[in-house]
């Protein structure tokens, strides 16, 4: 090979590394900060008096004064429309059967319309779920709301050969010379100083309980859910992967038995996480009991059964990493086996060691398959730590998934769901950059 | 082979020992008896028989491969580390066979201690290596501790270097204060041999120099046994020179005797520089 054409294989290597370099990043990019713009939109956002109102009743916060302030003159806003449709009711009343059948329904999908939008009518009997007990507190909600009240949804099925098409009927149209008529230009023109929005910063969200699911309030029971979840399964892990590198590097001899069981261990580390999920499930609840049904300590000990294998291949390679040399001063001045490899073999393979158990911290605390079975619930209180050995708990990784799939009202909570990815994904880079950091500081005291 | 006793009797300057602390002595310190070395089927050291002199500095020579290492590792039980590895014959360490069943392996090399061919100081501070022997061995106070760190970096000459720096961490040393802080480490522990394998070669002539000054210090208080490439290191730091080739003892005898008058042609011609 000549030097041209070692020069052109050597630039043609280098320049699809960096291709492929700056493909990972666009990737990284292009899905990161779209999940981090949305999810701070659940904490900074453009709040109406609605939430104010709620943050006042529920939380205590706020000025009770302007709240109240601002609730009156929101109440005078929106007067007119309820008087537009009081009167309509009472004109229907006296009206003849025909235009009384004609309105009800159209008249019912309306104030629904608008209950969704401003919440209970004024003097109207306090709905039992608190989401009926409030309008929109998200300005970008209410906008939505709004276009329901504005248009009707119509679906056309009369061509056999497509699907429904939607078309939006305005809604004005629909009582064209009743007194309601004028209701939704009014309500459109208006609405601004019926819900007062403003941008609001609700950092509370990340220490709140949730309120009706979801509907309300933060995201705390998660997030402690998931510290519990990950602490505990790091509780069990770590001494165990742990006990089990040093026995695997020191102690064990190469024979057959334990070639076969690092090939287990290995194979361990690829079985899928739902597996384990239902492993945890099998063993830990139904076999050994440690709790009557789902409860933290069942889904750590499942977590840490998954990540055990990670975590031992990375303290074998860490331990395997430390010089030699090290080993055979310790022992040639009079070390035990034991001693040898606590005060020097371990010291020196802790960065090591140290980056594989904040990795697998990270995908304990991210993965949503071995607690489904073991621990996770969708709703519930932030548990006391007593509570960790009988209670489910909600966690980040699962409630993402429920709100996302399988909860009522998705559209309604999708600012939740962000949220929730939000806190998890900084959660788990803060935990790598933990581990950078400590690496790095660790690698500079053992180097001095 | 020349008796010891005729030997010591032929050297006035090694009898009279002109070291403090103990005195070389006829005393056979170490006594290796048609002892074999074996790495599975390889056999490293065959049937060599010869003893080592208390207090004096015995060099072992010979071309690389030839078991120098092996043997010397096998005083301390080094090799038990290797799988495989296993011995025949006796090497009796003052009169005991060190691979007697019942010899507790961790007391042998507190008392046989080992200087390696690389420095290989831990990762910790200056003073936390010299102190990890004494702290191993014995529960001592921090002023006791002290004491015996600055000892034991006063006789391995680095405490000058050092003594305002104990903190720092050791592999920030040069490479020949490395060497001389683990033979520090090694002194700290108070052993009654020192095994050194090549302890100069990854070092400059200074350093080189440095170490051997204080070969010649440590003689008569340890007994010396010193594995080398060097065959003026050989003449220049040690009493007895054991020759050995293909994992056989070719020669053993004092040292001026082997680099003037060789009995063997194969030593005079590894000294001559004409193989190995
Ligand atoms: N750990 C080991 N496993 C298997 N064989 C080994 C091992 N160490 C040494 N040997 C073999 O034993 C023989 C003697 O090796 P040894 O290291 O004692 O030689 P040496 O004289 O110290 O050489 P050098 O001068 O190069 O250090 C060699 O043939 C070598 O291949
Ligand atoms: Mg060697």
């Amino acid at each position: 090979m000549n030097l041209k054409t070692r020069k052109i294989l050597d630039r043609a290597f280098a320049g699809s590394g960096v291709f492929s370099i700056l493909l990972m990043t666009a990737a990284l990019v292009v899905i990161l900060v779209p999940m981090l713009i949305r999810g701070w939109g659940a904490i900074y956002f453009t709040a109406t008096v609605e939430h104010r109102h709620l943050m006042l009743e529920r939380f205590d916060r706020g000025n009770p004064e302007r709240v109240a302030d601002e609730l009156n003159s929101t109440r005078e806003t929106r007067a007119p429309l309820y008087r537009m449709i009081t009167e309509f009711e009472k004109q229907l009343e006296t009206s003849d059967s025909e235009s009384r059948k004609r309105y009800t329904t159209p008249l019912r999908e309306l104030k629904k319309a608008i209950h969704d939008l401003l919440g209970p009518a004024p003097g109207a009997i306090r709905p039992m779920l608190m989401r009926d007990q409030y309008g929109q507190m998200r300005w970008g909600r209410a906008l939505v709301k709004l276009r329901n009240v504005l248009y009707r949804e119509e679906w056309d099925y009369s061509d056999p050969t497509r699907g429904g098409i939607k078309a939006l009927k305005p809604r004005a149209a629909e009582f064209t010379g009743t007194p309601v008529e004028p209701l939704c230009a009014y309500l459109e023109n208006n609405l601004t100083d019926m819900m007062l929005p403003r941008r609001t910063l609700y950092w509370q969200f990340l220490t709140d309980n949730s309120y009706d699911s979801h509907f309300f309030g933060g995201i705390w029971p998660e997030i402690l859910g998931t510290f519990y979840l990950a602490v505990g399964a790091m509780l069990f892990a770590i001494p165990l992967g742990l006990i089990a590198a040093i026995y695997l590097t020191e102690y064990a001899r190469e024979t057959r038995l334990i070639g076969m069981l690092r090939t287990c261990i290995s194979t361990l580390a690829g079985v899928p996480s739902i597996v384990f999920g239902l492993f945890g499930l099998a063993f830990f609840i139904n076999t050994l009991k440690v709790s009557s049904s789902k409860s933290v300590l069942a889904g750590s000990l499942t977590l840490a059964l998954m990540i055990l294998p990670t975590l031992i291949r990375a303290s074998e390679e860490a331990i395997r990493a430390v010089p030699h040399t090290y080993k055979e001063a310790a022992l040639s001045l009079g070390a035990g086996r034991w001693h040898t490899v606590m005060s020097v073999i371990l010291p020196a393979a802790l960065p090591g060691i140290l980056t594989g158990i904040v990795i697998s911290m990270g995908r304990a605390a991210g993965e949503t398959a071995p607690i489904i079975f073991t621990a996770a619930v969708s709703v519930g209180k932030p548990l006391a730590l007593w509570q960790v050995f009988s209670q489910p708990t909600p966690a980040l990784s699962w409630n993402i998934y429920n709100l996302a799939t399988e909860h009522e009202a998705v559209d309604e909570i999708r600012h939740v769901q962000y949220g929730m990815v939000l806190v998890l994904v900084s959660l788990v880079l803060i935990l790598n950059l933990a581990a950078i950091i400590l690496r790095a500081r660790v690698s500079k005291r053992l180097k001095g | 082979m020349k008796p010891l006793d005729m030997v010591i009797a032929d050297r006035p300057d090694v009898r009279s020992g002109n070291n403090a602390g103990r005195t070389p002595d006829e005393r056979t310190h170490v006594a290796v008896k048609v002892f074999s070395v074996f790495y599975r089927a390889n056999q490293a050291v065959k049937d060599v028989t010869f003893n080592i002199p208390a207090g004096y500095v015995t060099a072992i020579i010979g071309p690389s491969g030839c078991g120098k290492s092996t043997i010397l590792r096998a005083i301390n039980r080094m090799n038990d580390l290797v799988p495989g590895c296993y011995v025949k014959g006796e090497l009796l360490f003052d009169g005991q066979n060190v691979y007697n069943p019942d010899v507790d392996v961790v007391m042998l090399r507190r008392r046989v201690g080992m200087v390696f061919q690389k420095p290989n100081p831990f990762p910790k501070s200056i003073f936390d290596n010299v102190a990890y022997g004494p702290r191993l061995h014995s529960r001592l106070n921090q002023g006791e501790l002290a004491e015996i760190v600055e000892r034991s970096l006063v006789d391995a000459a680095l405490w000058d270097e050092v003594k305002d720096r104990l903190d720092d961490n050791a592999l920030s040393l040069s490479g020949g204060q490395q060497q001389r802080l683990c033979i520090a480490r090694v002194l700290a522990v108070d052993p009654e041999i020192l095994l050194m394998d090549e302890p100069t070669s990854a070092l400059d002539p200074r350093a080189t120099l440095r170490i051997e000054n204080l070969i010649a210090e440590l003689r008569g208080r340890y007994t010396i046994i010193i594995v080398t490439h060097n065959m003026q290191q050989a003449a220049r730091v040690s009493d007895f020179t054991a020759f050995m080739y293909e994992g056989a003892l070719i020669e053993f005898g004092p040292t001026k005797e082997i680099f003037t008058k060789p009995t063997h042609k194969q030593t005079n011609d590894y000294i001559t520089g004409r193989f190995g």
